[in-house]
């Protein structure tokens, strides 16, 4: 393993588990669920991705992605109404989910807190597109079931 | 204790709701809540209405809560009413950012009802 290809392992080894702590988190103090992890690898249909850049000690992107469906659910649970009921919420609520990972992921890293700013978040519907990250590491994702659906959060970081 | 009415200032719509659902649920009786998605808009709310407590988002587009705190100086109906910054940034920079330009405490996201009684309840309690 080359240099590079090892700073990258190192990294995965030490954000991974953080970034799933950080989500797990959020699921549980805002929607009132827990996170599972998949037994297997799961087929993802996202149909939804929010992002949430990072700037400053650590520039990168941190972005969830899901089925709508899913986060319609989401949605429903943090606001307390049926998965039909939510509306153009979903975006809104699918976006604050998103930057509270990046937040609580970022306030996990210790001295990062206060060098590392997060963007408002940005979401993206349907699944036709490719995130082009200008990032020269490989991506962390964690793969996490929510109500049993697939749930992936991912971290492109430019170091 | 008297029932109060609240601001809650976020550029979220759902956070919005989440924290006016959390202050009902630690137990706050609210007679009026009113609400803005960024701090100029909570300056107006103010400029027309008297608040009891007001919770704060940082990150916010047009005038974020920090600007939105140091501006709050100016308003007369404002005066005295604890603020309680609610945020993702929870740096200790940013808590004492806050704290130095007037709030009265701060919650980060993600929160459970608890820690809003716990931070709210005795700034209401010292102001009764």
């Amino acid at each position: 393993m080359n240099t590079t290809a090892a700073a990258a392992a190192k990294t995965d080894q030490a954000w991974g588990p953080m970034l799933e702590v950080a989500s797990r988190e959020v699921f549980e103090l805002m929607l009132g669920c827990k996170l599972t992890v998949p037994d297997s690898m799961i087929a993802e249909t996202p149909e939804i991705t929010a992002m949430v850049g990072l700037a400053g000690q650590m520039c990168g992107v941190l972005s969830i992605r899901c089925s709508n469906q899913s986060a319609a659910l989401m949605a429903s649970k943090m606001l307390g109404i049926e998965p039909d009921k939510v509306g153009p919420d979903v975006t809104d609520a699918f976006g604050e989910v998103s930057n509270m990972i990046a937040g609580n992921f970022k306030n996990k890293i210790s001295g990062l807190g206060d060098g590392c700013m997060l963007s408002v978040p940005t979401v993206v519907t349907g699944s036709d597109y490719c995130l082009h990250s200008l990032s020269n590491s490989p991506a962390v994702e964690v793969s996490l079931l929510f109500e049993s659906m697939p749930l992936v959060v991912s971290l492109q970081v430019h170091s | 204790m008297d029932s109060i009415a609240a601001l809650i200032v976020d550029d979220s719509s759902v956070m919005r709701k989440i924290v006016e659902r959390s202050l009902r649920q630690a137990g706050l009786e609210l007679s009026q809540v009113f609400e803005a998605g960024n701090g100029a808009e909570a300056l107006s709310v103010l400029m027309e209405n008297r608040v009891g407590l007001i919770l704060c988002d940082i990150n916010m587009p047009i005038m974020d809560g920090l600007e939105f705190i140091k501006a709050l100086g100016g308003v007369e109906k404002a005066k005295g009413v604890p603020v309680v910054m609610i945020t993702t940034e929870g740096s200790e920079a940013h808590v004492v950012q806050a704290l130095n330009a007037g709030a009265r405490g701060y919650i980060r996201k993600p929160f459970t009802p608890d820690q809003v009684k716990e931070s709210i309840m005795p700034l209401l309690a010292v102001k009764a």
